[in-house]
Parts: C-alpha cells; structure tokens; sequence
C-alpha cells in the first residue's frame, strides 16, 4: 500500500496518537482556578477562625454574662456586653419582616402575574434592579432626611423606629427581585389549570402559585433578613447611639421603640473603633462578632439549603 | 375598576397603619393580624362549608355574565398589589428628592474654594471632594485587583470543570461567604489583613490604611463578581462548547478562547457591578481605612484616609450626631448624592452589558 504520509510523518502521527501528552497549559490553568476558588475558602475559614480565637477571652470564660451584660466604656468591666445590641437587633428584624416582606412580596406578585408587559412595567422593574444597588449609606441618608427629621413626630427622631423603617425600605427591593425569581420559577400550567377551571387571577394565586413558590419566597425573605441584621452604615447615619446606652430593656420592651437604640453591628462598630484606646475592646468586638456571625450564618445556612433542596425537587 | 382603586386605598391606608402600629403598640398589632388572619381562615371556612353542599350549578346566561362581586375582588386584589409595586417608585422619588435637596443648599451656600482644600474637615467647614474621591478610588482599584481574578477563576472553575458534587459543595462556600456582614470584614482588615498582610509586605504599616480596606473591601466584592460571571458563563450554550471539543480543543482552549469571548458582556457586567458595589462599601473603611473624623489629602494607598462612603459615616457618627454648625449635615448629601449618581451610572451600565448576553442566546 502506497501510503499518503511518508513513513516518518507516520510515525510521528501514530506516537502522537498513542501516547498521553501532558497538557502543561492545561493543568496549569485549572491550577490556577483552582487556587482562587481555595483562595477564597481559606480567607473565609481564617476569617472565621481569627474572629473565634481574638474573641475566646470573653466566649471561654463569661458568655452568659456577656449576652446578658450592657454597653461600658472600660473593656475590663466584668458587665460590658452585648444585650443591648441583640435587643436592638431583634426588634430592627421585626421592621423588616412586618413591612419589607409583605410589600416586596406582594410587589413581585403584581410584577410577575398581573402586569402588562408595556414601559411603564419594564420601568418599574428596572427601578426595583437599580434601587438594589444603592448603596446602603444612601438609603441611611433617606432615613435621615425622611424619619428622623422630616417624620420626628411620629418616629421620635433618632430612635429604632426611625432605623426600623430604614432598614426596611432598604431590604424591600432585594425581597421583590427573589420573590420574583422564586414566582416566574412556578410553572405557568398551574395557574394555566386553575384558570381554566373558572378561578379568578387572584384564585389562582393564592392557592396554587404562591404555595408553589413558598419555599423560594422563603430563601429570599431569609437572605435579605440576614443582610439587614448584618447592616450598619445606615443606622450610623440614622443615628445608632454609638456611646454609652442608659437603659437595658427586655426584649418585649415596647417603649424602646421610640427611644434611643443600637444594634449589633453597631456594637461592633463601636468596640473596634475603641480598641484604639483600649485593647481589651478589639476581644470583646471579636466576641460580638463571633455573636452575631452565629444568627447570620445561620439565616444563610438554612435559606441556602431550602434552596437547594426545593432546586433539585422542582427539576 | 372601582376594585382596582379601592384596593390601591387599602394598601395604603393598611400600610400606613401597620407602620404606625408598629412604632406605637406592636403588641396591639400582632393581636390585630392575628385576629384578621384567624378571621379570614374559619369565616372563609364557613361561607365554603355552605356552598360546596349546593348541588351541581346549571350554567345560565347570568353566571357566563360574571358576579359584580367577583370582578370587584379581583380588581381589589390587583389594587393591593399594585399599591405594593408603586412603594418602590415612591421610594426612588424620596431618595433623589432629599439628596437633591440638600445637596442643592449646600452647593448654592458653599464657598467653593473649601471644595478644593487640604482635606476633609467638615465641622471646619473644607470640604475637599478630591480627599475623598481620590480614596474611593484607590480602595476601589486595589478591591477590584483583588476580587477579579479570585472571582472570575472561581466562577470559571465553577461553570467550566467543577462536577456538578463538588459545585453543589462550593457554590454554597461562596454564598456564605457573600452573607457575611462588612463589619466583620472590616475588623478582619483591621486585626488580620493590616498587620500581617501590608504590614508584612511593607514594613511599618500594621495599622488601618487605604491599602488594607482595599483587601478587605475585595474579599467583600469576589462572591459578587464570581455569581456574575458565572451566570453568564452558563448563559453561553452548550453547543458552543461541543462545537469547540468536536474540532479537538482542549478543555482550556474551549474555556479561553470559546466561553470567556462569548460571555464577555456578562463578565464586563461582573466587573461594573463589583466596582459599583466597592465603591457603595462603608464599614470597611470606615473601621480599616485608618482615619479619623478627619483626612488630610493623600494619594498614597499607604496612608490612612477617608472615602466618599467612610467620610459620610464617620461625620454622622460624631458625638453631635451630624448636627454640627454651618453645611456639615448637608455636605453629608453632597457627598451622597455624588455617591448616588456614580454607582447609579455603573448599575445601569451592568444592567446593558447583561441584557446585550441575553439578548444573543
């Protein structure tokens, strides 16, 4: 046989074919991913293993009485503590469950099932994108101008209501675009059904896509809650007391809606900005830390597992 | 269309109540929605009990007309939401009605020389924008050396090799690491990244510095940037990827010079959207940018200084809470409005790069 190749093009052709070449650039390249993706897992581990070992001084040996103690101006006072923050905290997310999730929900509900597809729509879907990414000092700025000076009377100025309303008008957009995610992800052939059985729009709503999308709804809600208690710079701006609080009220305190607040990652905030002068303070910012870390984290494990298991359930 | 106003109405009258509740007796509100919830739930249980023993329903002309009632609920049902979806307007007027506002006093009041001064010394009335712009950008420019390369190999791992196993473990990593809060990001820039990563590189810098909330503000930015960009890296379609392989690419070839060019609008969205997002982050610098109340001008990432951001937070948290004598509480919304326009431009920069992706495939 007259081959096409001469016989030393051949040879090359068949070792090439034959054996495995190591594809350098190639494993260099995943190398390379690779390393960013463990890059961004160790930052987090020594994140989280640095804020536990700065804060065992207070978490080892007095928990208890540093949940339960108040706010001091000496790191070495065996009350200083964090209950004031928690308190403050607890009531903030009550704000924003009360009235950011209602309305974003109920906005994505008009946005996704009963707006025409026109300008006006598309208008108001882009705003909800943009407000989203405003920064968090700016919706602090609204606070400001909107509760604390212009509301006074109704807010009592710089006070957890004024923060509350902040803090809720600045989670309101994230609720609406994960609320409208989770509702376009319901298959249209069940409100389709119910429609054709004779329900009205809001029949079919109420009991086949909302109870559908309830679990996504319940991802998005969580995510946002535990981005506005991990929030600071706006109640900065609002006007957190970042000094000594007089009072400790219990958690179901109502008075303490309408009076002086902090919250904790003011509390943090505070402690770090005083390490300067007092060491002791960066230990008990560490422990705070370590404090909240703990709701967050897990306001954001369970939402990401909701998520994922509603994710591979719907496919 | 009466339904669809009264329905407006109500959720406006019920929102305006609720707040009002709620600052003045949330005990006497959860009553209420308790009360209203349990009312809805059995009184609805009542009237349906009633009508499911009814026989079978002979279809005439009247019923095919539709119920007055029943057009008038749905209408008021859509109102509510409608109420619901117009708060978001609402909310954008109030925003860029204060900062306009205020920022408008300040520049009509403001002796303009103090705009160009040597720093950012509000309560003595200077009001050196450069200061503060100057610092946004360097802490901008060091994040985003930081968190693009981290984000884009993480997302094009993620998208491009990552089993389907190993990403349902990793995704989540970044996700948590995405939820966590920027105060505690800025005590780590402060007590960690400042010491023994600046200071380290260069000798003598183990406090705050523009260089060190940078880092911080990065790490804060690579969950953002990666979940972009790997969104649009996924948006690319499979056949593209198959095309590629079946003439013999190697998986890093397809990966380079396949995915990468065809989601590049998505991945410039990825990097608008972090710069935006960088710039927007305050408790970082504030806490790590190594500044006081104050900043003298500096261009050195070395340096401590204050932010556009960092600069708002540090002069409302004084001791006289922003109050201040002359423009102080309106440079505040100067400076927010600038902040406003800015990462605004971006957003809708990123918001034309995504929408050009998906408009291809």
């Amino acid at each position: 046989m007259v081959g096409i190749l001469d016989s030393r093009t051949r040879d090359r052709v068949e070792v090439r074919l034959n054996t495995r070449r190591r594809d350098l650039r190639g494993t260099v390249f995943v190398a390379a991913l690779q390393f960013a993706l463990l890059l961004a897992l160790l930052v987090l581990t020594v994140l989280l293993v640095d804020a536990v070992r700065d804060g065992w001084g207070i978490l080892g040996s007095r928990l208890g009485s540093f949940l339960s103690g108040t706010l001091r101006s000496g790191s070495a006072d065996p009350t200083l503590g964090v209950h004031q923050g928690l308190v403050g905290t607890f009531w903030l997310a009550v704000f924003v469950a009360t009235l950011a999730f209602p309305v974003g929900i109920g906005a994505a509900v008009y946005l996704v099932e009963y707006a025409p597809d026109n300008r006006f729509t598309r208008f108001v879907e882009l705003n909800i994108r943009n407000l989203a990414g405003v920064p968090s000092v700016v919706y602090g700025l609204l606070g400001l101008f909107l509760f604390v000076k212009g509301l006074d009377g109704f807010t009592g100025g710089r006070t957890l209501a004024s923060a509350g309303l902040t803090l809720a008008i600045l989670v309101m957009p994230i609720v609406v675009i994960t609320a409208s995610e989770a509702i376009r992800a319901v298959p249209a052939g069940y409100s389709e059904a119910a429609l054709g059985l004779g329900a009205t729009r809001w029949d079919a709503i109420r009991t086949q896509v909302l109870p559908a999308a309830a679990p996504g709804i319940l991802t998005g809600t969580l995510l946002s809650m535990s981005r506005a208690v991990g929030e600071a710079a706006p109640l900065i701006l609002v006007g957190a007391v970042t000094g000594r609080l007089g009072r400790n009220p219990g958690l179901l305190d109502t008075d303490q809606i309408t009076s002086k607040f902090t919250a904790m990652p003011i509390v943090i905030t505070q402690w770090v900005k005083n390490s300067g002068r007092d060491q002791g303070f960066s230990t008990a910012a560490a422990a705070a830390i370590v404090v909240l870390l703990v709701f967050v984290l897990a306001l954001n494990s369970v939402a990401i597992v909701l998520r994922n298991r509603f994710e591979s359930r719907s496919r | 269309m009466r339904g669809l106003a009264v329905g407006v109405a109500t959720f406006g009258l019920g929102g305006l109540v609720t707040a009002w509740l709620l600052v003045t007796d949330p005990v006497l509100l959860t009553a209420g929605a308790l009360l209203v919830a349990g009312l809805v739930m059995f009184g609805r249980r009542l009237l349906a009990g009633g009508a499911q023993t009814a026989g079978p329903t002979v279809v005439s002309a009247e019923i095919l007309a539709g119920s007055g009632r029943r057009a008038f609920t749905e209408g008021f049902w859509k109102g509510v939401w409608l109420g619901a979806a117009l708060v978001s307007l609402l909310v954008s007027l109030l925003i860029v009605f204060s900062l306009a506002r205020e920022a408008l006093t300040f520049i009509t009041r403001v002796d303009w020389a103090d705009l160009w001064a040597i720093g950012w010394f509000p309560r003595r009335g200077l009001y050196d924008i450069r200061t503060l712009v100057v610092a946004s950008l360097i802490v901008t420019v060091i994040a985003m050396v930081v968190a693009m390369p981290v984000g884009l190999g993480a997302a094009v791992y993620l998208s491009e090799y990552a089993r389907p196993r190993v990403r349902a473990w990793l995704k989540p990593v970044l996700e948590i690491l995405a939820g966590i809060p920027s105060v505690v990001v800025g005590f780590f820039a402060l007590t960690f990244i400042a010491p023994e990563f600046i200071g380290r590189l260069f000798s003598g810098h183990d406090t705050g510095s523009l260089a060190a909330a940078g880092v911080g503000v990065g790490i804060l930015t690579v969950p953002l940037v990666a979940s972009v960009s790997e969104d649009a890296m996924r948006a690319v379609p499979r056949s593209l990827r198959e095309a590629s392989a079946g003439l013999g690419a190697r998986r890093v070839t397809t990966s380079v010079r396949v995915v990468i060019p065809a989601a590049v609008s998505g991945l410039a969205a990825a990097f608008i959207v972090g710069v935006s997002r960088a710039i927007g982050e305050t408790m970082v610098v504030f806490l790590a940018g190594g500044a006081g109340d104050t900043a003298i001008f500096t261009a050195s990432p070395l340096h401590g200084s204050l932010t556009m951001t960092a600069g708002m937070a540090s002069l409302a948290s004084g001791t006289d809470n922003v109050v201040g004598q002359g423009l102080t509480f309106q440079s505040l919304y100067f400076v927010g409005l600038l902040l406003f326009l800015i990462t605004m431009g971006l957003n809708v920069a990123a918001g034309r790069f995504v929408g050009r992706i998906r408009e291809r495939y």
